[in-house]
């Protein structure tokens, strides 16, 4: 018992100064900005302080939260669906086809579908989504085309991993098909198709998603974890853009 | 009152958040993996891990709900009427700073991306003290995020069309990725996205549309809107560049 509290409690310690660190850069500018700039009182300074208070105690827990279960979670599940244990056993002196990494394709779209359906960010997007083309577009809808974005973007990153393929030919060919689909796509939608990217990385799911990229790089032979394990939040942005504005096109042709 | 139902609110957002995390983990331990779980990973520990998550993510949103953004919001629009571009410029780039130093989920690529860099023997780790490659990470990607909001509140100013310049963006991104070091390139495109989370977004939207309702002929939607796509490309350009010198200073 000494030893399970010892470990949280120790992380909590360190982590409590760096983050007062890190939140008071923005009280300062805010309230340098407020008395030097604007020289106007603060309204309502107790309830800004006790803000503060509140933000600095549930930045340190989270940060701690990292460290105990979210990092655990991504390298543990990366570790465990790669293991030589559990994939399919190897014919003597063969090579490990990328088909038999299957059930962490499936795992990387699971979680990215999951996730991004269940997104609080992006049920507000899609509700303005909604308004902002007079109703044609169904929300509902909306949010299945960005969670299979979201889905599929992860899983060609975990693809990627798996290969050993370099992020730029993949970041490089979304780009275009996002120009290309961007000279098309109707108007209104466009700064919404962009948004809907950023909407799905949410602070849950980037320290999973990191930490999942990472354990693959380490575990799957002749992968360097920096050169290969990074970039899943890249694609996981870049193909909502794509699916959105797709969408988009489709359900709303442009007029010539 | 207020506050006990607009945190339990919170709470519920971040359990539903987490929930699809953990019935997907679940999911696969039990039906496919069928294994124990390691040594390596204490359950209690994970269970104690995920409650801190739930419960630190909903007071930080909460907190900042509660002081920061109307204290940001109200300087955004203290701002906005001054009209002076000069200290307009200066505030959106302390805003774009500031909120990104406090973004979550950038440190928590930040401190994977310093521990890939020791794992592979890129940053020895007697040249920096620990934690400082995730530092100067989160610093390169606030002063990028800063100077996309700058750029983006003179676009609103200015009236220039938002696609164009976010594919010019790209295009440098994509030159730069052809002759920064290799093991930049991830690291770059993944800050990109995670720039756009929990605090930034509220306060630079606050500005833009603050700003766009305010000038004549612009659209709140199309305008206001805008800064949040800067917001992630830009870092790509900064880590890209300045992580590049950091390399060549670091290793000669």
């Amino acid at each position: 018992m000494g030893e399970f509290m010892s470990g949280p409690m120790a992380l909590l310690a360190e982590h409590f100064l760096s983050t007062l660190r890190d939140l008071s850069l923005i009280v300062i500018i805010l309230f340098g900005f407020q008395y030097l700039v604007i020289r106007r009182p603060l309204a309502r300074l107790k309830r800004v302080l006790t803000g503060f208070l509140l933000a600095l105690t549930g930045l340190t827990l989270f940060i701690v939260g990292l460290e105990l279960a979210l990092f655990p979670l991504g390298s543990l599940m990366a570790e465990q669906l790669v293991s030589p244990d559990f994939l399919p056993t190897l014919a003597e002196g063969a090579e490990r086809h990328w088909r038999d990494y299957y059930w962490i394709y499936l795992f990387a779209f699971m979680i990215g579908a999951s996730t991004t359906i269940a997104e609080p960010a992006l049920i507000a997007v899609s509700e303005r989504a909604h308004q902002a083309s007079n109703g044609t577009l169904n929300p509902l809808v909306l949010r299945a085309v960005v969670a299979i974005g979201m889905a599929t973007g992860i899983t060609l990153g975990v693809w990627r991993i798996v290969m050993g393929w370099p992020l730029t030919w993949f970041i490089g060919s979304a780009y275009l098909v996002v120009i290309a689909l961007t000279l098309r796509c109707p108007k209104h939608m466009i700064p919404l198709a962009y948004d809907s990217g950023g909407v799905t990385t949410s602070t849950i799911t980037v320290p999973i998603i990191t930490a999942l990229g990472l354990g693959l790089a380490t575990q799957i032979p002749e992968r360097s974890p920096v050169l290969d394990g990074f970039g899943m939040i890249a694609l996981a942005c870049l193909f909502p853009i794509i699916s959105v504005m797709g969408y988009a096109i489709a359900v709303h042709p442009k007029t010539r | 009152m207020p506050f006990v139902v607009s945190f339990g609110r919170q709470l519920l957002d971040s359990a539903k958040d987490l929930m699809p995390v953990i019935l997907v983990v679940l999911f696969f331990q039990v039906l496919v993996l069928r294994q124990p779980l390691p040594e390596t990973v204490a359950a209690g520990q994970v269970l104690l891990g995920l409650l801190c998550v739930v419960i630190g993510l909903a007071l930080f949103v909460r907190g900042l709900e509660l002081g920061l953004f109307p204290a940001g919001e109200g300087l955004a629009n203290a701002f906005v009427r001054k009209g002076s571009a000069f200290w307009l410029l200066l505030f959106a780039f302390a805003l774009g700073f500031g909120t990104t130093i406090a973004e979550p989920a950038l440190m928590a690529v930040a401190a994977q991306a310093e521990r890939a860099f020791i794992e592979e023997g890129l940053i020895r780790e007697h040249q920096l003290a620990s934690g400082q490659v995730a530092l100067a990470l989160r610093a390169i990607v606030a002063l990028s995020v800063g100077s996309a909001i700058v750029l983006g509140v003179l676009r609103i100013l200015k009236g220039w069309p938002l696609h164009w310049l976010i594919i010019g963006g790209y295009l440098i991104a994509l030159a730069l990725t052809a002759v920064a070091p290799a093991p930049l390139i991830g690291i770059a495109y993944d800050s990109g996205g995670v720039t756009t989370s929990t605090i930034t977004v509220p306060l630079v939207t606050a500005l833009g549309v603050g700003l766009a309702t305010s000038i004549k002929g612009r659209n709140p939607i199309t305008d206001g809107f805008g800064l949040i796509a800067f917001a992630s490309v830009m870092p790509i350009i900064f880590v890209l560049a300045l992580g590049s010198l950091g390399f060549w200073w670091l290793n000669g």
